[in-house]
């Protein structure tokens, strides 16, 4: 697969502190990739200096073979951008940013109002920008850098502010224009997102990339034990602590928690103690290899 | 219907850069009428202003002859020849009263401008020095009437006589200056603000980053700034002169009024400049919109825009010769109301774009494209 995007010994600094410590990475055509982190972690900065928004103080970053610095307005057509936060014309309507984005990009004029059915925005298209709920204002603000229908989308935590149903339809608006061809680049803190979405993460933290691959491989990777509970009434502690392959045994009197490595005979034991019920099994999750990598002190 | 897309989006990107042009254009256009505010100051205030000014001003004294109470026989007046006495009656209105002391008072009041008898051969006229406009115009009126009437009394031809010409009626009408200067105040109102909050809110609001990433050149984004405070700055001007050539203000425009034209878009480039400078220097809107009231109110007072300068200090004057409001102010009112010819226009729009100029370099290098 050729690569869309590349990424060599990036490094940008403010003042003594790095923001993006020598990253190097490449994103395949097509593919749907995430970008990890905590807050401060360089996530934005990195996909800044991608956008061509800012220069790096060194390394190279080329978008569909080109380099991005200095700013190249061919290449920039054929790039959507969504910002942190939301950037629109005061006083213009939905539909009227999304025709000024729209010529800006020389895109047909009937993209408006499939943008706007596609972010469910049809109904507020004649109310000002100013005027939209957070959700509203960015799913807007998604749908002007879906416009010109981009070959490559970069979108800085398009999921902030959205609530959960708004959240589910943006993956599936990001899922289709991903599966039409086109190459996606997002940064967020949601683990599920990144996992449901990504077809690979690179998790940073101070500015450098921890680990990258696929959400199910850095998750197998971690071998973290399995979380298995039932009602504490279907089963004691004392009993769990006895069934083979239990590592732990925690409870609080509700439900008994057995950590494990090995789930299937633990499995097997419970089913033929008749201690199945209220059963719920917990794998590790992206968050848990996140954790594992960034650490669980607050963050400022 | 799918060819018509295809082709639309063909036609679209060969010229993206003309679409741009004409989007951004109107975006930011509908950006300023739809803000109230902008529109109050830029359009409402100057034209309150023009109405209020021209009215009151406009209205009193000097344009209705002033009232001359008559008081018993005159018979300097009353045996006048039919045109020599049209030819006063122009200048005053006489009526008749009766009582001398009730026509005092009412001269004293300033209801009316003097009261006159004949005592034998002498014509008295009472007058009141609180008016002292219409007390020298009554008086020099009727003293030119007693000459004249001793001239022809003596039965000999006049040797020499006068002819007078006005020059200019500035001194006679007051919206004969006020409507140029509310015209510049107007239009730097308009154009300080526009590009200067242009600039702090894309700015804040990450939209001058948003458009860095959009295939848009700088250019282009500025051309369609200056092309819309100039198309503003136009519609302010056909409407200010529309109203204040309306009867009831009576602006007279003199004939190279036109060059009012170019006068307004060099002077709203000298403007855009200053506004270019206030939102490159300024980090808020409220920074912004109290730097550019700091630079637009005492701009238009020290360039006569508000009240002429004719009178003032030296020192005022040389301030103003700074500021670029001056020359909009003086080179309006040369070619509009002082009836001088086109040529007159030609400095103050040179020195307009200099000063666009030099004030566009110095604000570039305080420019910023976040607001970081």
């Amino acid at each position: 697969m050729a690569e869309t995007i590349t990424a060599s010994e990036v490094v940008k600094r403010y003042g003594s502190v790095a923001a993006v410590d020598g990253v190097s990475l490449s994103v395949a055509d097509g593919e749907f990739f995430g970008i990890l982190g905590p807050n401060g972690a360089g996530k934005t900065t990195l996909v800044e200096m991608m956008e061509g928004l800012r220069q790096p103080d060194s390394g190279t970053i080329t978008v569909l073979g080109e380099p991005v610095w200095p700013r190249n307005t061919a290449l920039l057509g054929r790039i959507g951008v969504q910002l942190q936060g939301s950037s629109f014309f005061e006083r213009l309507t939905a539909r009227e940013q999304l025709a000024t984005f729209g010529s800006l990009y020389g895109a047909p004029p009937a993209r408006v109002e499939e943008m706007l059915e596609l972010v469910g925005l049809t109904d507020k298209a004649s109310t000002r920008a100013e005027k939209l709920s957070g959700g509203q204002a960015q799913r807007l603000s998604i749908a002007c850098s879906l416009v010109h229908d981009p070959d490559v989308v970069f979108l800085d935590e398009p999921s902030a502010a959205l609530d959960p149903q708004a959240r589910r339809n943006l993956w599936d608006v990001l899922r289709a224009i991903n599966e039409r061809g086109r190459t996606v680049v997002l940064t967020t803190h949601y683990m599920d997102e990144a996992e449901s979405l990504c077809d690979r993460v690179a998790i940073m933290d101070a500015g450098k990339v921890l680990q990258l691959g696929p959400p199910a491989e850095l998750v197998r990777a971690l071998d973290a034990p399995v979380r298995i509970s039932v009602e504490a009434g279907a089963l004691g502690q004392d009993r769990a602590a006895d069934i083979e392959g239990t590592e732990s045994v925690a409870g609080d009197g509700v439900s008994t928690v057995i950590t494990t490595r090995r789930p299937a005979p633990v499995l097997q034991a419970l089913a033929s103690m008749d201690a199945l019920t209220g059963l719920q099994v917990r794998g590790a999750t992206l968050e848990d290899v996140f954790l594992q990598l960034t650490g669980r002190e607050y963050r400022a | 219907m799918t060819s018509t897309i295809v082709r639309e989006a063909t036609a679209a990107s060969t010229r993206p850069g003309l679409r741009g042009f004409a989007s951004l254009s109107a975006a930011m256009f509908k950006g300023f009428y739809r803000d109230w505010l902008s529109v109050g100051f830029s359009v409402l205030f100057p034209l309150f202003f023009i109405i209020i000014f021209g009215t009151i001003f406009g209205g009193g004294g000097s344009s209705t002859p002033p009232k001359v109470i008559q008081i018993g026989d005159v018979a300097m007046i009353e045996t006048l020849p039919a045109p020599d006495r049209d030819a006063l009656e122009q200048a005053v209105e006489i009526v008749p009263g009766t009582d001398l002391a009730a026509a005092l008072d009412e001269v004293r009041k300033g209801d009316a401008g003097a009261a006159i008898e004949q005592h034998g051969d002498t014509l008295v006229v009472h007058y009141s020095s609180a008016d002292q406009v219409t007390a020298a115009s009554v008086q020099a009126i009727f003293g030119a009437f007693v000459n004249e009437a001793n001239i022809s009394a003596s039965g000999v031809p006049p040797t020499y006589s006068l002819q007078t010409q006005q020059v200019e009626d500035e001194s006679l009408k007051p919206i004969q200056f006020i409507a140029p200067g509310m015209i510049a105040y107007g239009i730097a109102v308009g154009a300080v603000f526009g590009a200067a909050m242009t600039l702090i809110t894309w700015r804040e609001k990450k939209l001058l980053r948003r458009l860095r990433l959009a295939p848009v050149s700088t250019s282009t984004v500025v051309t369609s700034r200056v092309v819309v405070s100039v198309a503003v700055a136009l519609v302010q001007l056909v409407l200010f002169v529309a109203i204040s050539v309306l009867p009831f203000l009576g602006l007279q425009l003199s004939g190279a009024w036109y060059m009012a034209v170019p006068l307004v878009i060099a002077g709203t480039l000298a403007f855009l400049a200053i506004g270019l400078f206030v939102g490159s220097v300024a980090k808020t809107v409220e920074g912004g919109s109290g730097l550019a009231n700091l630079i637009t109110l005492p701009m238009a007072f020290l360039s006569g825009a508000f009240v002429p300068l004719e009178s003032a200090p030296a020192w005022l004057s040389t301030i103003g010769k700074f500021l670029p409001m001056t020359y909009l102010v003086e080179g309006m009112k040369d070619v509009m109301v002082r009836g001088e010819g086109p040529q007159a226009a030609l400095l103050p729009i040179a020195i307009l774009l200099a000063f666009a100029v030099v004030v566009t370099f110095i604000a570039t290098r305080f420019f910023r494209w976040d607001a970081a």
